[in-house]
């Protein structure tokens, strides 16, 4: 049986780089101003996989993600990173996800390319922070979790050993296998696009992608299967609707306030010699220094 | 209504972490608004103390897990036992840690119990919602407010449905607070062996190098806080030789964390620590609401940046225009000059 990874990653709006024009007039964020990228821990969640086919050359790496149509966009980037393919789950349904909600419908996917050995995913996303979709997807699959890798030290068809970060210090520790491991920022960076990846599969497209094109590209696919993304809508994934979406979602949102800064008197001063020294001098005299 | 449950977690040194000592405390709060008893769940093994330390924040019964086998922590079999207890005692709330454990367990046992889970929640408040879709009123809600989208907004959330409503808090964020130190509850024990199954010892820890923590930012008076605006790791030292000379500590942004200038133990904010010091200097520091949600309690707060309409500004008490490369080196030189 082949060696098979099951990469999670999710295309995220780039909220660490939040610019002015990223603010609407009204206070509330304009989506559209912040560009979509690989989730960063995602990325480093590839690297893991691929360091894994450095070593297990017979190994295949296949990303797995949810979104809308454009997230293909980041199936492409771990086709050119060296990763084997990727499927894009996508439907309606599946708009108003929680992570409750997104575990299900992405184990239902892992459930369809069984079977794995691994299913390693970032830690977290930067567009909610709540690291909780590994775990959940792991309990969904019924397998054991390691979180925070690291570095995973050895991995062979039965076993993994992998160095987990924690808050005061690390961690090794052996699992069977098939397991779910979430990435840690710390773990290495992904390496770049590879040259010939590129070539090789710039023209890879979804149905969906190939529609929208201008240009007949039937012979190349007939040629070049390889190319063609494959999207699961819920019903591929024998989903049950009522576990999808807003439905399938227990949080639900109750109020969203955008951030208004409470605003204090602030003094303003300039960093000349004179001023810094009376702030110092202010500071000290008033024991908050000193 | 049923509990409120708090999993509290076992340090290396087998006493419960302050973050579940500050989860007690506030969910102390809770039982009271919604009449209900307050619940502690300890799973790990010879835990030392836990009566009289548990006691004073009010709860009224510990469940208590003793087993070799459950510590240090593991993922499967604290699962286990949690599920159990939750099947049988079917809490209202339950509590954990948005620590390296309760980050871990948590969703797990949200996902088996299928019901709504809320990381980093930085306030928790009791309330009521009604549903127009469905024409319901739904009474005693827990709100479990965080910022989202890159600390862009405030959302509330809520778990109209299911049970438990879940949540995790970061260390610091709650304060820990003493209920009544007369005050006494219940032990009850759990008996783990009849829980655990071979299954859940799919995962085995090989070796183990625990610290505690030596950069403690947390209790630090004076911090020097770093952001991408200080552009350097280089420029972070003007930081640490401030810090030096004023007996502070350093903290970071996210983006400076990210951007490799310093670890991320100095990290304060939603994802990092939460700080109180007397005085807070931000050095180029924008101040993204996630970062603000961690030090807008400190009782002064100087800003360093270049630009003067940067948002950290607006909770400054005083705001220098200026360099953070320019303006450290006047600060340590005043400093100097004016300290006997």
């Amino acid at each position: 049986m082949r060696f098979r990874i099951i990469v999670l990653a999710k295309q995220v709006p780039d909220t660490r780089n939040v610019g002015k024009d990223a603010m609407k007039a009204d206070g509330t964020v304009n989506r559209a101003a912040l560009p979509a990228i690989f989730n960063p821990e995602d990325l480093h969640a590839l690297e893991q996989a691929l360091s894994i086919k450095d070593k297990i050359p017979e190994a295949e790496v296949i990303l797995l993600t949810m979104g809308p149509f454009r997230a293909a966009e980041i199936i492409r980037e771990a086709m050119y990173r060296g990763a084997d393919r990727g499927y894009l789950i996508t439907d309606r349904k599946f708009a108003g996800s929680d992570t409750l909600a997104t575990s299900y419908a992405l184990s239902l996917a892992v459930k369809k390319l069984a079977p794995y050995h691994l299913v390693i995913s970032g830690r977290q996303a930067i567009d909610g922070d709540t690291a909780q979709v590994g775990p959940q997807t792991a309990e969904k699959l019924g397998i054991p979790q390691i979180t925070y890798c690291e570095e995973i030290i050895s991995v062979d068809a039965k076993k993994i050993i992998v160095k987990r970060r924690l808050e005061r210090g690390v961690e090794v520790v052996n699992s069977t296998l098939p397991a779910a491991i979430t990435v840690h920022g710390s773990a290495p960076v992904c390496r770049q696009r590879v040259a010939k990846l590129l070539m090789k599969y710039k023209h890879a497209r979804t149905v969906t992608e190939l529609q929208n094109e201008t240009k007949d590209y039937t012979e190349l696919y007939n040629d070049r299967p390889y190319l063609l993304i494959d999207e699961w809508t819920a019903d591929d994934l024998n989903a049950q609707t009522e576990m999808l979406g807003l439905s399938g979602s227990p949080t639900k949102v109750k109020k969203i306030e955008n951030v208004v800064f409470q605003h204090k008197d602030s003094k303003i001063i300039g960093s000349s010699d004179k001023e810094i020294e009376s702030l110092m001098k202010e500071l000290m005299k008033s024991h908050i220094i000193g | 209504m049923n509990n409120i449950f708090v999993y509290c977690e076992v340090t290396e040194e087998r006493t419960i972490a302050d973050v579940s000592l500050e989860l007690l405390s506030k969910g102390k709060k809770l039982a009271g608004d919604l009449n209900v008893k307050l619940e502690a769940v300890v799973i790990g093994h010879k835990v030392s103390g836990l009566e009289p330390l548990l006691y004073p924040y009010g709860v009224d019964v510990i469940h208590y897990a003793d087993d070799e086998r459950l510590f240090p922590y593991t993922t499967l079999p604290h699962t286990s036992i949690m599920l159990d207890l939750f099947e049988k005692e079917k809490p209202e709330i339950a509590l954990f840690g948005a620590t390296s454990i309760g980050r871990d367990i948590a969703p797990r046992v949200a996902s088996a119990l299928r019901c709504g889970l809320t990381a980093d929640c930085t306030s928790l408040e009791i309330g009521d919602h009604f549903e127009n879709k469905t024409q319901t009123e739904y009474k005693n809600l827990l709100y479990q407010i965080r910022p989202a989208f890159g600390g862009n907004i405030i959302a509330t959330i809520i778990n109209p449905e299911t049970r438990p409503q879940m949540a995790t808090v970061r260390e610091g964020v709650m304060k820990k607070e003493i209920f009544s130190a007369k005050f006494k509850g219940k032990l009850k024990k759990i008996d783990a062996r009849k829980i655990l199954k071979d299954d859940d010892f799919a995962v085995t820890i090989i070796e183990r190098h625990m610290e505690k923590s030596k950069i403690d930012i947390k209790n630090a008076q004076v911090i020097i806080s770093g952001g991408y605006g200080v552009g350097s790791k280089e420029n972070f030292n003007l930081l640490f030789d401030l810090a030096d000379i004023l007996g502070a500590q350093v903290g970071a942004s996210r983006a400076a964390v990210d951007a490799g200038f310093v670890d991320h133990e100095r990290q304060v904010g939603q994802t990092g620590v939460t700080v109180r010091p007397k005085l807070y200097i931000a050095c180029g520091i924008s101040g993204a609401v996630q970062h603000r949600a961690g030090m807008d309690q400190s009782a002064q707060i100087i800003s360093i940046n270049t630009d003067v309409s940067a948002p950290i500004n607006q909770i400054a008490d005083f705001t220098i225009v200026g360099n953070v490369a320019d303006v450290i080196p006047k600060m340590i030189r005043f400093y100097k000059k004016n300290s006997k």
